[in-house]
């Protein structure tokens, strides 16, 4: 790649007592594309991206964001580097408006008084920014919203906070086909403002609706990150699942070994991650 | 990817449908039958219950009875306020009501066997809530006792304390003059009139001032109508509240004189406009929604939710303490019975009569007071009439269920109208 990665890991492991999640873990994703994270039930993904959002503490593995080394070890930390996750509950409160969501825990005040109207003016922005025009009223309660408006919502609000790094997880998971379909267009709107967009799916057809390059996880290994021209829906399923497809992927012996390594542990992984 | 099928209507802010009065008049309905009631059926109770008793007692609508219904439902009011903080985060304070009996106590203690100064003896009582506040507030957060169960150790234990402090349950009382006055005495008549014009201007400025600001902004603001609507209401109500209580209500003005606004209503309105402050315009007091609403979210947006859990705990003991003092002053006296019987559950049901939710997340401390004011009407009509505690408990009672009820009903009307 000619342009230095935004978001660049080298060699991440991480274990929980004895299992190992991640083993040799590389991932990069650019300014200005998204990046799919695919993988199946307890590859990692989930693992991999609380390394990067600071929930977990990596073991080992080298962190590079915008080209110079950095260490995360809280959320606090991510967030100060302009990395936000979108996760998969949202964590939206239904009894508040938009709003007041979107600047939840960091509320504009002037003399100690909200000021209502910068920040209904900076939500508004950043949703015109993005293109969003299903939203009928800033000030409507979230519990009044369909499921793709709560994804925009938190989507937004990772973007109001000037993310550099937007990670999705799974945000089309719950999602109807319109919206889904808005999401996806929003996910897409994103990535053209220049952000850099990760996200986590387990949809293909939307992984292949608007990612520019796809890293497939396989028991905690990566088994390949290429661009998304560069390979056939059929082939990603078969990195999913087998960690290797023609190749591409990994090695044989490897992917044996990683078989074997992870079968049993499958499960913990996935208690793990919870 | 391309079309949405939802209404495409621009991100500037559109609040109604139509902006105009006609407009709000109409989201409000919409709303209404949306499920979101908010206080209306607590305001609705409030002239039902007027009227009927109205009908019933002709004593019920006079000026004397009136000022009665503002001092008779202070202290239950007072701890409702409180208790919206508590409720706002799911939780529950049992002890409120011991809570105010305590910080009596201690206060009539100090000023009738210690000698101190009224203020020092009211800031002593004050003081003491703070820390009762302080204590189940740690307990519930650091420690992780459902505030259930904390509170219903100190609603037995303070209890106890309070018999401790009163000897055994040997009453005192009180004959400082400015500590009597707080739930007896009324305001002069000009005092009270001053005190309304500038509460209607106040609140007119602040409506003016606050439709400029987003007119300047390019929001989309009130109308003009919907905001000369809102301060007229006041205006008329309040004016109308203040004309009662100005009116002569002694039985025999030439021997004593009893007019004016009673001065609880001034205390009641300056705690209500700090609380509403806190709770609306401070990032506190979202914090405190937002908590109340989903935990987990407000934890990850970096609210420090154990700390805003032990503070309402705070605001709810701190207030059930200036309840307690407006209590003793109201009877004279602190007995052992102060705060106890069935002060708390009046309150707690004053508070969600006047619609704060049991499930956290959703209230306000004006309709604390009107379920308060909902709650004093029921004792005070009732009693009127003649009927015993046996009747005013079972019509209370089933009050609350109806209110709970409502909530529940809307709550279900609101899931399915999607609010």
């Amino acid at each position: 790649m000619a342009t230095t990665p935004l978001l660049d890991v080298r060699g991440v492991n991480k274990s929980f007592g004895a299992v190992q999640v991640l083993r040799d873990v590389d991932f990069s994703a650019n300014a200005g594309e998204v990046t799919a994270l695919v993988g199946d039930n307890g590859a990692g993904k989930s693992t991999l991206i609380k390394c990067i959002g600071g929930i977990y503490t990596s073991d080992s593995g080298e962190y590079r964001f915008d080209g110079k080394p950095v260490t995360i070890h809280t959320p606090r930390d991510a967030s100060d580097l302009g990395i936000e996750i979108v996760y998969q509950d949202l964590a939206l409160c239904d009894n508040l408006d938009i709003v007041q969501n979107m600047f939840l825990g960091r509320e504009k005040v002037s003399h100690g008084i909200l000021d209502e109207p910068t920040m209904e003016q900076m939500a508004a922005d950043t949703l015109q920014g993005l293109s969003v025009r299903t939203v009928k009223s800033m000030r409507q309660l979230v519990s009044s919203l369909s499921g793709g408006q709560r994804q925009t919502v938190a989507i937004a609000k990772a973007v109001l906070w000037n993310g550099k790094l937007v990670i999705l997880d799974e945000p089309t998971a719950a999602l109807g086909v319109a919206q889904t379909a808005q999401v996806l267009e929003l996910v897409r709107q994103l990535a053209d403002n220049g952000l850099c967009v990760v996200l986590i799916s387990h949809n293909m057809n939307d992984v292949f609706a608007v990612a520019d390059s796809i890293a497939t996880l396989y028991l905690g290994q990566m088994a390949a990150q290429v661009k998304a021209s560069d390979v056939t829906f059929s082939q990603v399923v078969e990195l999913i699942t087998a960690g290797r497809s023609g190749e591409l992927g990994l090695r044989p012996a490897t992917a044996g070994a990683a078989a074997n390594h992870g079968g049993g542990g499958t499960i913990d992984m996935n208690g793990a991650q919870e | 990817m391309t079309t949405v099928e939802e209404q495409p209507i621009a991100t500037t802010p559109a609040p109604v449908a139509e902006n105009t009065l006609g407009g709000y008049v109409r989201e409000y309905f919409a709303k209404v039958r949306g499920g979101d009631v908010g206080a209306l059926p607590a305001v609705a109770g409030l002239v039902v219950a007027c009227i009927i008793f109205g009908i019933a007692n002709s004593n019920f609508f006079t000026d004397r009875n009136f000022a009665n219904l503002f001092q008779q439902g202070a202290q239950v009011t007072i701890i409702a306020m409180g208790l919206v903080f508590v409720l706002l985060l799911g939780e529950i304070d049992l002890s409120a009501g011991f809570t105010s009996g305590v910080c009596a106590t201690v206060m009539a203690v100090l000023l009738t066997q210690h000698g101190w100064p009224w203020y020092w003896s009211v800031l002593a009582g004050i003081g003491v809530g703070l820390v009762i506040g302080l204590f189940l507030g740690s307990l519930v957060a650091k420690l992780g006792i459902p505030s259930f169960i904390v509170t219903l150790a100190a609603f037995l234990g303070l209890q106890g304390v309070q018999l401790l402090f009163l000897s055994g349950g040997t009453a005192i009382t009180i004959h400082n003059s400015t500590i009597l006055a707080i739930d007896n005495n009324s305001m002069p008549t000009w005092l009270g009139w001053t005190l309304y014009a500038a509460c209607v201007v106040v609140y007119a400025a602040l409506r003016v001032m606050r439709s400029l600001g987003r007119r300047r902004r390019g929001l989309v603001p009130e109308p003009w109508t919907v905001t000369a609507a809102r301060v007229l209401a006041l205006a008329v109500i309040a004016g109308l509240a203040t004309f009662a209580l100005n009116s002569e209500r002694s039985p025999n003005p030439l021997v004593i004189s009893l007019k004016g606004v009673p001065i609880i209503v001034p205390i009641i309105l300056i705690l209500l406009v700090i609380l509403t402050f806190i709770l609306s315009r401070t990032a506190y007091g979202r914090h405190m929604y937002a908590i109340g609403g989903n935990a987990e979210a407000a934890r990850r947006a970096g609210i420090r939710v154990d700390r805003l859990r032990i503070s309402a705990f705070v605001f709810c003991s701190t207030l059930a303490a200036i309840a307690g003092i407006v209590a003793a002053s109201r009877q004279s006296g602190v007995d052992s019975n102060l705060g106890g019987s069935n002060t708390l559950l009046y309150a707690v049901g004053a508070a969600v009569i006047g619609g704060t939710s049991l499930f956290g997340g959703k209230g306000r401390v004006l309709d604390a007071i009107i379920g308060g004011a909902l709650i004093a009407v029921i004792d005070n009509g009732m009693g009127l009439i003649g009927f015993d505690a046996s009747r005013k408990f079972i019509v209370t009672g089933i009050v609350l269920l109806i209110a709970a009820g409502v909530d529940a009903i809307s709550r279900r009307r609101a899931a399915a109208a999607g609010r």
